[in-house]
Parts: structure tokens; sequence; C-alpha cells
């Protein structure tokens, strides 16, 4: 018989850690092709952004070598990389083709808490992989510094929200393809204007206004804080990204339900 | 107390209605067939029970839960095979019984991964991938997976859909297996056969309702008689037998490219075809007269 609980409440540990197993058990069937393309990707754009620009246009950005002001910038880049895109296509392959969600919700799982493992887990890897370029501009002659130590935890939080973002959309579109629309109107420029890669105070004000709203940029500056030195308003940017985990969080319960629930 | 209870259950998608004031109990220690065509509402009922659709009028109560507010605690107390084989094809075979057991909140995960082993027949394969087993390896572990806290009621979703004849009986005998130990079972299909050999009961449905519920015997008996006379032969032939056999107020049904006399046993002399095939009424039979639709 079954050892279940007799009193069943909101998001259980026992729920959540159940779907994270599934995670972690198909983790392990894949965790070599991301990892290798997670530590080749910060090496190739550094090689190719930090040497092959600052050899030839930018030596320093305030007073930080280029190589190393990209090479913080791409950790923010990794966690909108690893957390935004598994979450919309990883959501929509289990729901639409696999069946997985229909499997999870037959057991004794609601979608609050479907939701809420799918994001944590997303949130732990990306936080996992987002230092991955801070280890490898470290290799490239940055130094490390106490303040990188919460850098998994600026990555980890970001991620929740992203990973928030990307299930609202993976219940959201009608068709896999529509995903283009998502990366094309939101992922790319998020990316592009995150202050990786030049320093946003370049931009017209208009975007350097947008720019500055967007959650990337918040954790771009963090990273940063960590590496080279925190400001007082870098708990702003932390509040802000709690604030957008928590508002993609609720989002993406809401979307998914609709979409999960007949 | 029945493990389900459904009282007037009515689902609407869009303009139309998927289950149509549905009334059924399931009582404990049965097994129960619901029968029907495709779109007669079956999966539909199922997801009503299991709480992954939600019914716009009616009440609904699985072992003693109230439905949809406690939806969850049900789910905890059954399982559910479904109609689409879902198991992580990547993940070894006990993986995918582990995160089961997890999420049904078993105690002792291994023991329990161990007897889902057992029951599937599956224990030295336990390491492989499921990429790797044969089709009826993946049902028996399907069903395994709803099995794997041993709960009070299973919901079969059409066990054996698309399954070749040797995968279907080797399901059929572990879903015996279950019935002889009195778990209660609701199983959905629309295979004469499958409901004639599992179920104790057979409940007909057919536009979101149920049109007859009885034992297949007494359903038979009821709605088909004793025998049923098959004619073959060219079309306007079985045009000329049905509207005979028709004018003596007995049922006909197509059945292939045959016409076949549900009932044959109360014609008057001479109206069956001295060429006609007579065997016992089948289940078929009360399925095709109440359906309209014949069987594939």
């Amino acid at each position: 018989m079954s050892d279940g609980p007799t009193k069943l409440r909101r998001l259980e540990p026992a729920a959540i850690g159940g779907i994270m197993s599934r995670e972690v058990a198909n983790f392990r069937t894949y965790w070599k092709g991301t990892t290798f393309s997670s530590v080749l990707e910060p090496i190739v754009y550094l090689l190719a952004f930090g040497l092959g620009l600052s050899a030839t246009l930018v030596d320093d950005v305030g007073d930080v070598p280029y190589i190393q002001f990209v090479g913080t910038g791409m950790v923010a880049t990794a966690v909108i990389f690893s957390s935004a895109l598994p979450a919309m296509f990883g959501t929509f392959v289990k729901h639409r083709f696999q069946n997985t969600y229909d499997a999870i919700l037959a057991a004794p799982v609601d979608v609050e808490e479907l939701v809420s493992a799918e994001m944590l887990w997303i949130g732990v890897r990306a936080a996992v992989y987002g230092c991955f370029p801070l280890l490898v501009t470290i290799g490239f002659g940055l130094d490390p510094a106490w303040g990188m130590l919460l850098v998994p935890f600026f990555c980890f939080v970001t991620a929740l929200g992203f990973a928030g973002f990307g299930i609202a959309m993976a219940a959201i579109v009608a068709k896999i393809d529509q995903f283009n629309y998502v990366t094309a109107l939101f992922v790319t420029p998020l990316f592009l204007v995150s202050g990786a890669f030049f320093p946003i105070e370049g931009l017209p004000e208009g975007f350097q206004l947008l720019a500055q709203l967007t959650p990337i940029h918040q954790l771009v500056e963090l990273v940063r804080g960590g590496a080279f030195g925190f400001e007082p308003i870098d708990l702003v940017r932390f509040a802000g990204l709690l604030g957008f985990a928590f508002v993609m969080w609720r989002i993406a319960v809401n979307r998914m339900a609709a979409r999960l629930i007949d | 107390m029945a493990a389900i209870e459904l009282r007037g259950a009515v689902k609407r998608f869009g303009p139309i209605t998927a289950v149509d004031g549905l009334d059924l109990d399931v009582p404990e220690g049965i097994c129960l067939g619901l029968l029907g065509p495709n779109g007669a509402g079956k999966s539909t009922t199922m997801r009503l029970l299991t709480g992954q659709a939600i019914a716009d009028a009616g009440e609904l109560r699985v072992l003693g839960h109230e439905l949809p507010g406690d939806a969850k605690a049900a789910r905890a107390e059954m399982g559910v095979v479904p109609q689409l084989d879902n198991l992580d094809v990547d993940v070894t075979v006990e993986d995918n019984l582990a995160v089961f057991a997890r999420l049904y909140r078993v105690k002792d995960v291994g023991a329990a991964v161990d007897r889902a082993l057992d029951l599937a027949r599956l224990r030295d394969r336990r390491k492989d991938a499921v990429d790797e087993l044969s089709g009826g390896m993946r049902r028996r572990l399907l069903l395994a997976r709803g099995l794997v806290h041993e709960p009070k009621l299973i919901l079969l979703d059409e066990p054996t859909v698309g399954l070749d004849p040797q995968i279907r009986t080797e399901l059929w005998t572990l879903i015996g297996d279950l019935r002889s130990r009195g778990t209660t079972i609701l199983m959905s299909t629309h295979y004469i056969e499958e409901a004639e050999r599992l179920a104790d009961e057979v409940a007909l449905m057919d536009k979101g309702r149920i049109i007859a519920r009885a034992t297949p015997a007494e359903l038979i008996t009821a709605h088909a008689g004793t025998h049923t006379a098959e004619v073959y032969g060219p079309p306007e032939r079985l045009t000329e037998v049905r509207s005979m056999a028709e004018g003596q107020g007995l049922p006909v049904r197509p059945a292939g490219p045959a016409i076949a006399i549900v009932g044959s046993e109360r014609a008057g002399n001479g109206g069956i075809p001295e060429d006609a095939v007579i065997r016992a009424a089948s289940l078929e039979d009360v399925f095709v007269l109440l359906t309209g639709v014949e069987i594939e």
C-alpha cells in the first residue's frame, strides 16, 4: 500500500524533490555534451571578442582589461542561454511530444510543484554553468576575488526568472517554431544590450534606460561587482532579480495550469 | 463505499460535450470495463478522475476524496496507466520506477522498485535504458510504474491500444493478476475482447454517457439474445435479407463483408437463410447495436 501522507499540502518538498530526481536521472545521460559546450563556448568567445577586439580596437573598459570585461559579462549570457532556452524547448518537448507532464500530474503532484521543480532544477544547473565563463576568465588572467563566491547565487536567482519566462512561453506558444519569435524579440536583444560586450553607456539614452531595466543587465553588473568590487546599488539590483524571479514564477504557474489542466 | 462515484459529471470543450451528465459507480474490488467507440468520452472521464480535467458540472468522488479540491490526495492512492507511452526513454528502467516511487511518497523506494521490477518481469533489465526494451517490455514497465506504490485503485486508459496480439495477451495476464488480488480497476477500452476477458462488469459509453451496464453475459442476453446469424453475399442479396429480417423485428448490423442478424433464435420459419452462419451472440453485437459504430 502507498506510504503517502494523509494530508497533502502545497509545494511539498517530496513532490519537488521527486521531479528534480527525474531531471537528475535524465541529466546523467547528457551532462557530458552540455558541460563540454559550456566550457568551450566561453573560451571561443574570449578568444574571438576578448583577444581579437582588445588586440585591434579596445584595450580597456574603464580600468578593466577588455578580456576581463567580456569574461565577466559572459556569465550573464551563459545564464540566459542555459535557463531561458532549455526552459522553453525542454518544457515544450516534455509536454507536447513526450507527454511527461501527463505522467507526473497523474501522481500526487500539482502544477505549482511541477513548475517550481523545473525552475529550481534549471536554476541550479545555470548557477553551475554560469560559473564556467568566470573560471575560464580567471584562466585568462582575472584575479580571483571573495565577491565571486556570490556569483553562483546571483546566477541561480536570475536563472529562476528566465526559467519561469521560458516555461510560460512554452505554455503560450502553439508550435515549437514560434520560439523563433521569442528568441528574436526577447532573448537576443536582452543578450546584446546586457552590457556583456560593451558598456551600455554607449547606447542611445532610450536604449540605455531599457537596458538598465533588464534582469540580465543587473546580473552583468552584480557579477562585475563580485569580481571588481560591489556598490550599494547592487542590493537594489539583487532585489530586482528576486522580484523578477517571483513574478515569472507566478506567471509560469498560471500559464502552465491553463495549458495542462483541461 | 464505492471507489469511484460520479453524479451528473459534465465536461465541455467549447461546443463539444465530451462527458454529458455521466453517472458512474465503481464498487471496490471489481474490474469495470469502460467500453466505447473513439470519442465516447472515456479518456476525458479518466482525466476527470485524476483531476487533470475539471468538470463543468456534477459531483465526483474518488476513494472518498472530493474532486477536484482533493484530487491530489486521491491521486496518492490511485495508479494510472496511460494510453500513450510516456516513459523517459534515455533513463534506466529502475530510475523510471524510482522517480515515480518518490513522487508517490513511498518510504522504501528500493523495495518498491524491486517489487515493480518483479511485476513487470524486468529485474534483469533494470540497468538498461528504456530505449533498449521491446514494445512489450515497455508496456509492462508502464503498468508497473502505475503500480509502484501498490494503489487501491488503478485506472487503465486503453492499456493495450495499438499493441500486437502477443503483447496484448501478456498485458492481459498482468491485469488478470491484479484483478485476482482484489485491486479495483477501471479500464477504458474499445476492444471488445479485452472487456469480455478482463471486466467483471462492462459499462458501455457513448456520446459522454453510460448507455448500458452489466456483466458481459447479462448485456448479451438483454440486448442480443442468444444467437446471431451472419449472412454473406453480394450487396443486393444482403439488402434483401436485411429487409426480411427487419420485417420480423430482428435488429441487423453490418459485420464487415456480411450482415449480422442479432437474436436470430427469434426468427420465424424461413426467416434466416439456410446458408447463414449461426454463432453465439457476442458483446460485439451489443456494442454495434447500441452505439451504431462498427468494430475496427
